[in-house]
């Protein structure tokens, strides 16, 4: 899960971080008294989940609470890369003597921690380390033994910080690592981190991503998420424990297990070619179970997308055989009734794939069609829905 | 022969006792493998009956292993406790660890990966199907009844196109078949399997499975390109996933133009691999190069 800036700078903070005083707005007026709270100059900064802001003219200063005010009005609502602003941060401004750049991240290649650092901050760290690669000191970080002053010292040393800032930078490693591993993040990434004037080191915008596996031992995290801009689909899928998410298609697929769902949409994509492009409506994969109910759930959610005129149902029978999934199938309709008004297309494969079948045609239920391939159903599929 | 498994295997279960564990422990068994015993601190001492056959349950994985020789341990304990129990197995130098628990945070596994480092336990997974042997030994929930024993080697990272492959050559059948995992930190990678793959004398061509998200599948190709000599056929799923947008399996992710389908078919294809457009395209290249 992304964080908004807003809450990534909360977060950071709540750690020891150094930041700007601001807050969070959703209205002009709300901005307006937070920028009266401050008292100064304040910047005024949309919140999307994506980067461009400033060039999108998401990223305002403003001199007095009046104008802060306007900048927000200006703003939310902003189309920023196709994401709409629903609230725009409100931050003390500060004057910039240096930019920097700090983080941690996930490496998965070498299946370790790494630190990034450089004293060459406010440009984008992927230019960056394309074209001036000797400028980003990167630091692999043992997950076993993580970050304590001498190693942030190793860091901070790599990336060539100067001595007047060496001991802040030191203290911020340290407590950034601190966000990165007690809030089970992959990502803590600080750009910039600046000095201002005075010689303070500051992070001034922070990027944030927090493991989804650790929301059991984060029970605080669930508030940070943003339901507001998620698929209504995606939602109901998500309150029904469903592995689902919403592409632009018009073939409803469900299977069973991550990779062969994938696949299941690869394969209907390249079927569709043939019908006038017709793709994959979305990805749902219903576990190794299949049972009954969730397959009932999960023909619910696709048969109310309104942009699926046919569904693919492939399961492969392992743990589950194929008669306990075309029962479940069968039942599955059953309890939807009226509301499965869509042509079904099933392809059973696997354990028990006689019986399986045996059940679906003894059902004889008019809106399925049984295909005995993957590749054949997903033509099938693919075909109705042109 | 067979690449990490074998009959010799001697298999123990961590979280045998609970619903998942004591579902597949059943499963296990009557697939033919060596179970001999389980581990939960609570109920050490007690014995699990599956269908007449009694397994014993121990303290700790060093008792289990001192009691009864046991050389494979396999892990169903839930998320919280995953971490904890992979490295008691570690500790207790088990010389393969199958974590199949899905939902294990990534810090949790990239600590157990560290510790791991230097000893003497390869871990497969976590999440993932684990691995068969066929005939011989089956150290996880992959179904046993789908195929037969044979001279294929299959690795992938999903478990349903493992199953699916399985099936489709299950006349030609499978030397071992294993689930490394779709988490973004795993402990067996597509090349340790490659290279036992090409080592084993039995295998004699290979079909590799990936899936969008990181850089396995590159470097894989890179090591096929170098090291080995026998046939590989090639399968990847995702092509039509959006970039930013998690599918299903934790590190199937595709990052700015990282990680994508395209680049790694690709990858496979300048290394002599021959990649499938689909599943069954992909069993029906690997039949052309067996003849079978």
């Amino acid at each position: 899960m992304d964080l908004f800036e807003y809450q990534a700078r909360d977060l950071l903070a709540s750690h020891g971080v150094p930041v700007l005083p601001g807050g969070v707005a959703e209205t002009p007026d709300q901005a307006e008294a937070i920028a009266r709270e401050i008292g100064q100059t304040v910047v005024v900064k949309a919140q999307v989940k994506t980067g461009g802001r400033g060039k999108a003219g998401g990223v305002k200063l403003a001199d007095d609470p009046e104008d802060a005010r306007a900048r927000a009005q200006d703003i939310l609502g902003l189309d920023i890369k196709g994401h709409i602003t629903h609230r725009v941060m409100v931050a003390q401004a500060s004057d910039i003597a240096e930019e920097y750049y700090f983080s941690y991240l996930l490496d998965r290649s070498n299946r370790t921690f790494l630190a990034m650092a450089s004293v060459e901050g406010g440009m984008e760290i992927e230019q960056l380390a394309v074209e001036r690669p000797e400028a980003l000191a990167r630091i692999p970080v043992d997950a076993s033994v993580g970050v304590d002053a001498a190693k942030a010292a190793e860091i901070v040393d790599a990336a060539g910080f100067a001595p007047e800032v060496r001991d802040q930078v030191i203290a911020i490693a340290v407590q950034l690592w601190e966000v990165f591993s007690k809030e089970d993040a992959t990502l803590v990434e600080v750009n910039p981190l600046a000095k201002a004037p005075d010689g303070t080191v500051l992070a001034l915008d922070a990027k944030v991503t927090l493991d989804e596996n650790a929301s059991f031992r984060h029970a605080e995290h669930a508030a940070l998420e943003d339901t507001a801009a998620a698929d209504p689909l995606e939602a109901r899928a998500k309150e029904k424990d469903l592995n689902y998410v919403k592409l632009e298609g018009e073939v409803g697929i469900i299977g069973n297990g991550a990779g062969l769902v994938m696949s299941t949409l690869d394969v209907v994509a390249y079927a569709g070619e043939e019908f006038g492009g017709v793709k994959p409506a979305n990805f749902l994969d219903i576990g190794g179970g299949a049972s009954a109910e969730v397959m009932a759930n999960g023909l619910d959610i696709i048969l109310s997308d309104p942009a699926v005129k046919s569904v693919f149902v492939n399961v492969f029978g392992g743990i589950t055989a194929c008669d306990a999934v075309a029962n479940g199938i069968v039942s599955a309709l059953g309890i939807l009734g009226d509301e499965a008004a869509k042509p079904l297309v099933v392809r059973l494969d696997g354990n028990n794939v006689e019986e399986g079948r045996r059940i679906l045609a003894e059902a004889n239920h008019p809106l399925v069609t049984l295909v005995d391939t993957m590749d054949g159903a997903a033509r099938r599929a693919a075909e109705l829905a042109a | 022969m067979s690449i990490f498994l074998n009959e010799n295997s001697k298999v123990i279960v961590q979280g045998m006792t609970g619903s998942e564990g004591r579902k597949h422990t059943q499963r296990m068994l009557a697939s033919g493998t060596a179970i001999v015993g389980g581990v939960n601190p609570k109920k050490a001492g007690e014995s699990v009956d599956f269908d007449g056959a009694s397994v014993p349950v121990f303290g700790s994985v060093s008792e289990a292993m001192k009691e009864t020789g046991a050389d494979v341990s396999v892990i169903f304990v839930p998320p919280a406790g995953a971490k904890g129990a992979v490295i008691e197995a570690v500790d207790a130098q088990i010389g393969l660890a199958v974590v199949i628990t899905e939902g294990i945070p990534v810090h949790d596994s990239t600590y157990f990966w560290a510790h791991a480092q230097g000893g003497s336990t390869r871990i497969i997974g976590p999440n993932c199907p684990g691995l068969i042997s066929p005939g011989r030994s089956n150290a996880g929930i992959i179904p046993a009844n789908i195929t037969k024993q044979g001279r294929i080697g299959l690795v992938s990272k999903s478990g349903t196109l493992t199953y699916q492959m399985m099936y489709e050559l299950r006349d030609i059948g499978f030397s071992t078949a294993i689930g490394i995992g779709g988490d973004p930190v795993i402990g067996t990678t597509h090349i340790d399997a490659l290279q036992a793959f090409q080592d084993d004398p039995e295998t004699e061509a290979i079909v590799m499975i990936g899936e969008i998200g990181g850089d396995a599948e590159e470097r894989a190709a890179d090591f096929i390109k170098a090291n080995v000599t026998k046939p590989v056929v090639g399968y990847v799923a995702g092509f039509t996933a959006p970039e930013g947008k998690t599918m299903g399996h934790a590190g199937a992710i595709v990052s700015g133009s990282a990680g994508t389908a395209q680049a790694k078919k690709e990858a496979l294809e300048a290394a002599g691999v021959k990649v499938g457009k689909t599943p069954s395209e992909t069993a029906r290249l690997m039949r052309e190069i067996v003849g079978a």
